[in-house]
């Protein structure tokens, strides 16, 4: 792979003035484009996706999250049409596609290996996808230099696939599949083969092509940040089914389960029984002895065991004793530098330890230090119930 | 070390000696201005010249290329669907077609000749260009396709799948990405099934008519009446063009893009 040290300053310079910012103020429309029903995919004994239902709306980013093996990039397959469901009903636009093949959908995927036929030139790869559906040969020429200016990429029609670097490859893909105008635009972790510094940079083009185009993406990534940042909703897939669905502040700030709360970001997951409750808040003894108050509008009645996630980032760390619903009295067990941010493990109890991050100030003189005696301190509503019973 | 690196230099020379030598005094004899291969009596290029004049040998000269050529499209064809076929569909016995496949290349030519010879005569089919042609393809096309399943081997699944998301059907698939991705692999299969047909002497032996007797057949019909510089000269040619064929295809298997 060769190297093109002037691609990544060009990104920046275009990326400079409209840095795009993940908001819930995204053009998604309410009209369904694809409609998932019942959809189970099976192979052999295994179940790969497990009775879906999914719809997906006009014009927005939809992001398939999960662990490796979960069935996200099944679910991918399905709607191209490399897979046909074992039972239920894929619908595009309203018309049942699920037995229907990939070269009669308009549905275009951007691969994970990029696929770049390698005996094709750069244009005549993006022209592929529209010399077999036979478009007269002046209009091809004029949307593959359009397609070859969006993703910045003109002047270079002419190159061959080995004379790109990865990252100019992955916009050929990018290319190629737009060019056809699909209806939907399929991503296939596109970004995972990227450094770490393209991939955001990408990741932030992407989000832009997307809402200046206002063509529905479905992203397929294990990368739960990557999903945050560029998605209007996140389903969160686990073992076939969809965990849970919404947007991305949704997700992380109310998971709505122990599965997603652990997957998305980091969490303290904490079980405990109720105890008490007096309409505006409640209390809830955790197994290790600790009691917490959370707020009681987040219980069910009738609950007597909750499981609850407190994010790192929501535990407040002081030296003095603070006025708050819930604080403990800790010892850093451990410090772990992480650049930026500081990952302080602290025992609370003896069989309870918190993982609380703060910003890093190590170099400064009240850096937290290992062995140092603290308080934790976590507001009741930063306590999400997200399992009871 | 340097006893040891003279040693096994040595010893390379031995080999290569023992390998090349007879055909270097081969190739040298048929320079030779004398009609006995024993004794070098100066240079000349009449035997070559010789060649040129006999009909009978152009005839067979004539019939090798257009069998080899027949042969080789047929091989080409059935080589390379064969080893997409297997390679792209999973059906049951899969691995025993695999290896039946390849048994033409293991199977000892006599037997392949005497089998085949009676297999055309059980469905009665005349000896000629036909059965030559028929003959050939049967030992060629393993070689076609074994060159095309190691090609396949390094192919990513998703090149046919962005085909086929783009609009392509199987068969333009095929044609249009999976054909391209290996034409290295047919060029090179191609060349050694030319180069193989060119040179086989037994199976076609059992299977030609003298209609269609080929190089090989001529020559060895030529050395039974008795040696002559003639058919050193033959020999030369047929050994380079030999030589080119396997560097060509050598050369086509080497360049990847």
């Amino acid at each position: 792979m060769q190297n093109h040290p002037d691609t990544q300053l060009e990104w920046e310079f275009r990326l400079a003035p409209a840095p795009a910012a993940p908001a819930a103020d995204a053009p998604t429309s309410t009209e369904t484009m694809v409609d998932l029903r019942g959809v189970t995919k099976s192979f052999g004994s295994v179940t790969a996706v497990d009775n879906v239902d999914l719809t997906i709306r006009k014009g927005e980013f939809l992001t398939l999250l999960g662990p490796s093996g979960c069935g996200k990039t099944t679910l991918l397959r399905l709607l191209a049409g490399f897979e046909i469901p074992t039972s239920g009903q894929i619908l595009l636009e309203g018309r049942d596609v699920s037995g229907v093949p990939p070269y009669r959908r308009d549905v275009n995927q951007v691969f994970q290996s990029y696929a770049i036929f390698p005996h094709l030139s750069v244009a005549d790869n993006i022209a592929f996808g529209l010399k077999m559906r036979h478009v007269p040969a002046n209009e091809r020429r004029e949307r593959v230099e359009e397609a070859l200016a969006l993703v910045s990429l003109a002047g270079l029609g002419k190159r061959r696939p080995h004379e790109l670097s990865g990252g100019q490859r992955q916009r050929v893909a990018l290319a190629r599949a737009l060019v056809c105008r699909p209806k939907v635009l399929l991503l296939d972790e596109p970004l995972s083969a990227l450094d770490a510094k393209l991939r955001h940079a990408m990741q932030l083009e992407l989000k832009q092509l997307q809402r200046q185009l206002g063509i529905t993406f479905v992203f397929v990534t294990h990368d739960q940040e990557e999903a945050l940042i560029m998605s209007d909703r996140i389903a969160v897939i686990h073992r076939g089914r969809i965990d849970q669905l919404g947007t991305a502040t949704d997700i992380y700030h109310a998971p709505a389960s122990a599965f997603t709360a652990d997957f998305i970001g980091e969490a303290n997951l904490l079980d405990g029984d109720i105890v008490s409750s007096n309409g505006v808040t409640a209390h809830i003894r955790l197994d290790e002895g600790v009691e917490v108050a959370v707020r009681a509008s987040a219980l069910r009645s009738g609950s007597t065991r909750a499981l609850m996630s407190i994010r790192p980032e929501k535990i407040y760390i002081t030296r003095t004793k603070p006025a708050k619903d819930n604080c403990f009295k800790g010892v850093i067990e451990n410090e772990i530098f992480r650049g930026a941010m500081d990952e302080l493990r602290i025992r609370v109890a003896h069989n309870l330890q918190l993982m609380a991050v703060v910003a890093n100030e190590s170099a400064h003189e009240h850096a937290w230090h290992k062995g140092d005696t603290v308080y934790c301190a976590i507001h009741s509503d930063d306590i999400v119930v997200v399992e009871q019973k | 070390m340097a006893r040891v690196n003279a040693l096994f230099g040595g010893w390379t020379v031995l080999v290569l000696l023992f390998f090349y030598a007879p055909i270097g005094f081969l190739v040298a004899y048929s320079f030779n201005d004398s009609r006995l291969n024993i004794v070098w009596e100066g240079f000349t290029l009449k035997w070559y010249g010789m060649l040129w004049r006999d009909s009978r040998l152009l005839a067979a000269l004539e019939n090798s290329l257009l069998v080899a050529m027949a042969a080789t499209l047929l091989s080409v064809v059935i080589g390379t669907a064969g080893a997409w076929l297997l390679h792209r569909y999973r059906y049951r016995g899969v691995r025993t077609i695999s290896t039946l496949a390849f048994i033409p290349m293991v199977v000892p030519e006599i037997i392949m000749g005497i089998s085949l010879l009676v297999f055309f005569k059980t469905v009665e089919v005349g000896l000629g260009y036909g059965t030559v042609i028929i003959a050939h393809t049967t030992f060629c096309f393993p070689f076609v396709m074994a060159a095309v399943q190691a090609r396949l081997a390094g192919l990513d699944p998703s090149l046919e799948e962005a085909a086929l998301d783009l609009g392509a059907t199987p068969l333009e698939a095929f044609w249009h990405v999976i054909v391209p991705y290996l034409m290295p692999a047919i060029v090179s299969g191609g060349l050694m099934a030319f180069a193989l047909s060119m040179d086989e002497l037994i199976v076609t032996y059992f299977t030609s008519s003298s209609a269609s007797e080929t190089l090989p057949l001529r020559i060895y019909g030529m050395a039974k009446v008795g040696l002559n510089p003639m058919i050193n000269a033959l020999s030369t040619i047929f050994i380079v063009a030999t030589i080119v064929l396997l560097l060509a295809s050598e050369w086509v298997k080497r360049v990847r893009r």
